[in-house]
């Protein structure tokens, strides 16, 4: 018995010997990019790495928004096959880290100074107990108006200021027969609508306290019932076939001129760049009224997973790679999200690319950098579904009042807590 | 056996009866086709539009100009992830999994069904009655234990090629598949066979024996040549399953090399931003589904009728 | 039927006889032997996992397992839900969607799957061309022939539109912007998905039967009706036992069809226990109530089969 024990343990310490004189040059990566646009975007990252010799496996699940992906990298991480890298979302990085599944790019973070240069709201979902675990790859903001230039002059509209013009704008809209206010009427577009509404009524501080820190007093104070009065508001102005359209079809009625505006995040943008549209002539992007300043935000990164050592050197290029100056600015151009670091030159942004940057850049030096709820940087996945159903059943009526949403908000946010 | 005809024709023996009869039954059968049809030809229509028809016309007009690029797009071209070579190559992934996983899984269902019917045992009802309620275990509940387990027969294997250089499949991807499609295909598989051999002649088993005919050698000689409409439909069922199968396909093979025809025809499909390009999602969908339609119409051959012997000839 | 229950009882006697070789004990033994690794499997990967599901409903697992007991907060909390009916809680939905959705799809499956059998029974010419045309929606995934559907039935693009362009303005069908009908457009499109097959079950049914039957009843003078009320109907029980299940776990797993037809429905109101469970496992990590929902279902299942398959299979008298 002794013996066979000794062999084998000669036997596996000599296998890991062996496999740690020749490193593995190849990532493994999970990932839900797999439109056109993204996939052309993460192939950038893909081309630097064969540069340096490495292979890229690349393992797309998409579906759901990452629902999908996530599903299956559950499974891998069950069986115990961990991928070298996975696009992750917000807490779902640090589960995983307090799960100790988590590899440690520290080494590389101090290398390149993320510290520095990676906002600090940012970081607080990629280090997880002093160690750096996740790369972030982008900042996406979603308190923004994407509108129709032609249809804005034809209405003879101009940017609203405070949420009393969005109205007055929408009225417009409507008087001259187009469609105000493009909607896919899916739970996360209501409440990523419902993020900006809350900002816009209740200001940066309000928006922290209910929607970060999710303190009850907030949740169901007056501000939250006017909230749910003014998202009320806004949807007396979508179409009557609303219900589960897709965000993109929501997009495109904008770019085709049968609606004015869409309230979406910057991935909006992407759509109108696929559809050879220009910012300042084709379509305008303003913040949600009354949100200047602030930033509600989501980023996507891609989580390190603890791989075996031969594979650590694979993994650390492919960090360093995604938070590069070049690829940063490569990619983020495509998607229509800004850089995940703020020492990235805007040279090759797009005006409404430039304004987000900048945007970022003054939100985290001034503290109004906040996480969306509705996209799962405000609270764990359990709160922000349940918040997203209080939404949604208030916009489709299953809740009729704004008393009864707020009760509802409290009593769920409790719930899944 | 066929009975409406067969009556008309011999009480009332009115030649205009059974023709209205006849009428009827078509009319039924054709209009039902409509019916069933119907999604198809908005699929197939979409899938010889361009984009811009699609956008601007009505999804039930025919094209106006049909075009073949969408499906040579959706089969050499279109990106599956970062790959862009379209779905051709998953084909051949899906089908290494899906015919050893039909295979075992039917023929041990015929087995089963053969024992629970014919060697009947104390408790026989109860060993059905579990495996039967087996078909009900929703599989987002085992989808974490069962990787667990195939994660540990994979280590397992690993351990194993190391020491004889053979790994016997454990913790190759496609195995992996095969495996769990037979765990839970096989409920379904022992329901079909037992139900079908239940209206089965127990007579002709019991005179086989008398022979002298042994427990295989009935199973191959007497049961197999007549189960062949059952074997259609336990075929069809758990090949449309298993090639449909995305939960199971993303979890356990998600991963380039190994990644069947659902996981790829979903990653054409349902990306979430980009404009969609209906034509070749639609494109794609019937391209992938072309192994189970052949099927169909082929395996559908042997629903012929008169199997058993002495039964109706026409 | 009669001829079914005539079983063959050989093993016990075999078993009885002294002195039996290894041989024929072998013998013997072989359907058993035959039987055992089906059965194995399915008690460890079914019901050793449905003991791991109930395990887990009983702990507070969230994103991933942990196997601390810590009481039954997640069945507290379900069956606070199943209360909430306004505004409705997703488990509201999801049981009431279930029951509404679990009948009309297995009856409307079962009538017309029957029904067209019947009717492809009558030496059809053609039956070739039909039949595939009855099957095919099972071989195409849903992920895409919802999309079809979901415009078709969409009042903006597809049959609405259509029939207004026609001339026919008054018509309206918005079902699926509905959140009181969105329910019933699922049902619209998974009978069209799984009613083909189910013909298919019943028509190997009915090439099952001993024609021979059917001559005697003819003979005897049965009319068309009487003879499939009285006779085919009943021949083909084993056949309604695996439609049912077949249906009933087909119901019972419609996530996908949910998911691309109706996106969850307007607020949620599309919502199955399927995608109760799968959002609370998988997307909001909260995988003790998935658990406990899990084994709700199987409980419900459990009370809904097992007296049927008692029925069904318990040995009738001759």
């Amino acid at each position: 018995m002794l013996r066979k024990l000794l062999i084998g343990t000669a036997l596996g310490s000599g296998l890991a010997f062996a496999a740690h004189a020749q490193d593995v040059k190849e990532v493994e990566m999970l990932h839900w990019w797999t439109s056109g646009g993204e996939a052309a975007a993460l192939n950038v990252l893909k081309e630097d790495l064969a540069k340096q010799g490495f292979a890229w496996k690349d393992v797309p699940v998409a579906g759901g928004g990452g629902d999908a992906a996530m599903t299956a990298l559950k499974a891998m991480v069950a069986a115990g096959n961990y991928p070298t890298a996975s696009q992750m979302l917000g807490y779902t990085v640090l589960d995983y880290a307090a799960a100790g599944v988590m590899g440690d790019l520290t080494e590389t973070a101090v290398k390149e100074g993320w510290d520095k240069s990676v906002p600090a709201a940012l970081q607080k979902f990629s280090v997880y107990d002093g160690k750096w675990v996740a790369a972030p790859v982008n900042v996406h903001s979603v308190n923004w108006l994407w509108i129709n230039k032609a249809v804005m002059d034809k209405i003879g509209g101009t940017e609203p200021k405070t949420f009393d013009d969005f109205i007055a704008l929408l009225d417009k809209a409507k008087a001259a027969g187009v469609i105000p206010l493009a909607l896919g009427g899916q739970n996360w577009q209501e409440a990523t609508m419902f993020d900006s509404v809350v900002l816009s009524t209740g200001g940066p501080e309000f928006y922290k306290k209910a929607f970060n820190d999710l303190d009850e007093e907030q949740l169901k104070s007056d501000t939250m019932k006017k909230s749910f009065d003014n998202l009320a508001k806004l949807v007396t102005y979508v179409d009557p076939n609303f219900s589960g359209r897709d965000w993109n079809l929501a997009t495109a009625m904008v770019i085709k001129g049968d609606a004015l505006v869409q309230v979406m995040g910057d991935w909006a943008k992407g759509e109108f760049n696929a559809a050879k549209k220009t910012p300042g002539t084709d379509f305008l992007c303003y913040r949600f009224p009354g949100t200047d300043g602030s930033v509600v935000y989501n980023s996507d990164m891609f989580g390190m997973f603890d791989v075996p050592d031969d594979r650590k050197a694979a993994q650390a290029a492919l960090a360093t790679a995604t938070l590069s100056k070049s690829f940063q600015s490569a990619f983020n151009v495509v998607k229509g999200s800004v850089p995940a670091r703020t020492d990235v030159p805007d040279t090759d942004f797009d005006a409404c690319g430039k304004k987000g940057m900048a945007d970022l850049k003054a939100a985290n030096e001034g503290g109004t950098l906040f996480g969306s709820l509705a996209q799962g940087y405000g609270a764990p996945p359990a709160v922000a579904n349940a918040y997203k159903d209080v939404v949604s059943k208030f916009v489709h009526g299953q809740i009729k009042t704004s008393d009864e949403a707020v009760t509802q908000l409290v009593s769920a946010i409790e719930d899944a807590k | 056996m066929s009975v409406i005809a067969t009556p008309a024709r011999q009480s009332t023996g009115g030649v205009s009866a059974r023709t209205v009869n006849r009428i009827v039954i078509y009319g039924l059968l054709a209009l039902f086709a409509l019916f069933y049809l119907m999604p198809l030809f908005v699929m197939l229509v979409t899938s010889f539009k361009t984009m811009d028809e699609i956008q601007n016309g009505n999804m039930l007009a025919l094209p106006q100009a049909p075009t073949f690029e969408p499906w040579l797009k959706a089969w050499g071209e279109t990106c599956v992830g970062l790959t862009c070579a379209g779905i051709k190559g998953y084909f051949w992934n899906s089908i290494k999994m899906v015919i050893p996983a039909v295979l075992i899984s039917t023929l041990l269902g015929a087995l089963n069904g053969y024992v629970l019917t014919k060697w009947r045992f104390r408790g026989h009802t109860l060993v059905f009655g579990l495996m039967l309620f087996a078909c009900f275990i929703p599989f987002q509940s085992v989808l974490l234990p069962m990787a667990t387990i195939l994660g540990s027969l994979g280590r397992f294997g690993v351990t194993l090629r190391n020491a004889t250089g053979l790994s016997f499949g454990l913790g190759n991807p496609t195995v992996n598949l095969v495996f769990v499609h037979v765990v839970y295909g096989l409920g379904f598989t022992t329901l079909f066979f037992r139900n079908y051999y239940e209206a089965f002649p127990t007579e002709l088993v019991k005179a086989a024996q008398v022979d002298g005919a042994s427990f295989f050698q009935i199973f191959r000689r007497i049961m197999l040549p007549n189960s062949m409409p059952i074997f259609v439909v336990t075929v069809i069922y758990q090949f449309t399953n298993i090639w449909n199968d995305f939960l199971f396909a993303s979890a356990y093979a998600g991963t380039g090399d190994a990644m069947p025809m659902t996981v790829a025809l979903n990653n054409v499909v349902n990306t979430s931003t980009g404009v969609v390009e209906y034509n070749v999602n639609m494109a794609a969908a019937m391209i992938a589904a072309l192994p189970t339609l052949l099927v169909y119409v082929v395996a559908g051959r042997y629903f012929v009728r008169g199997l058993m012997a002495g039964a109706v000839k026409g | 039927m009669t001829t079914v229950a005539t079983q063959i009882k050989l093993t016990p006697e075999h078993n009885a006889r002294p002195g039996a070789s290894v041989r024929s004990r072998l013998q013997d033994a072989l359907p058993k032997i035959v039987l055992a690794p089906s059965f194995a499997i399915t008690i460890v990967f079914v019901y050793g996992f449905i003991l791991w599901t109930v395990y887990l409903s009983f702990t507070n697992s969230k994103t991933f397992p942990s196997y601390a007991i810590t009481g039954s907060r997640a069945y507290q909390r379900l069956w606070r839900w199943t209360f909430e009916s306004d505004p409705p809680s997703s488990w509201y939905t999801s049981i009431t969607n279930m029951g509404i959705f679990g009948f009309l799809y297995i009856f409307i499956c079962l009538a017309l799957g029957l029904f067209l059998a019947i009717l492809l029974d009558q030496k059809i010419r053609g039956e070739g061309v039909l039949r595939p045309i009855y099957l095919y929606p099972m071989a195409l995934s849903f992920i895409v022939t919802g999309v079809a559907w979901k415009w078709f039935l969409d009042p903006g693009l597809g049959l609405e539109q259509t029939l207004h362009q026609w001339g026919w303005t008054s018509f309206h069908f918005d079902w699926i912007k509905n959140k009181d009908f969105v329910i019933y457009t699922v049902v619209i499109a998974g009978v069209w998905q799984a009613s083909g097959f189910i013909m298919a079950m019943f028509l190997a049914g009915l090439r099952g039967i001993d024609g021979e039957i059917m001559k005697a009843a003819q003979i005897d003078g049965a009319t068309t009706f009487q003879l499939y009320r009285r006779i085919v109907i009943p021949l083909l029980r084993p056949v309604f036992l695996s439609a049912f299940i077949v249906l009933a776990h087909l119901a019972i797993k419609s996530y996908d069809l949910v998911v691309a037809l109706t996106s969850g429905g307007p607020g949620g109101s599309a919502w199955l226990p399927s995608n109760f469970m799968y959002e609370y496992t998988f997307k909001r990590n909260e995988m003790a109530v998935g658990s406990a929902s899990a084994v709700i279902m199987l409980m419900t299942i459990t009370a809904i089969i097992v007296p049927y398959l008692y029925s069904e299979l318990r040995e009738r008298p001759r």
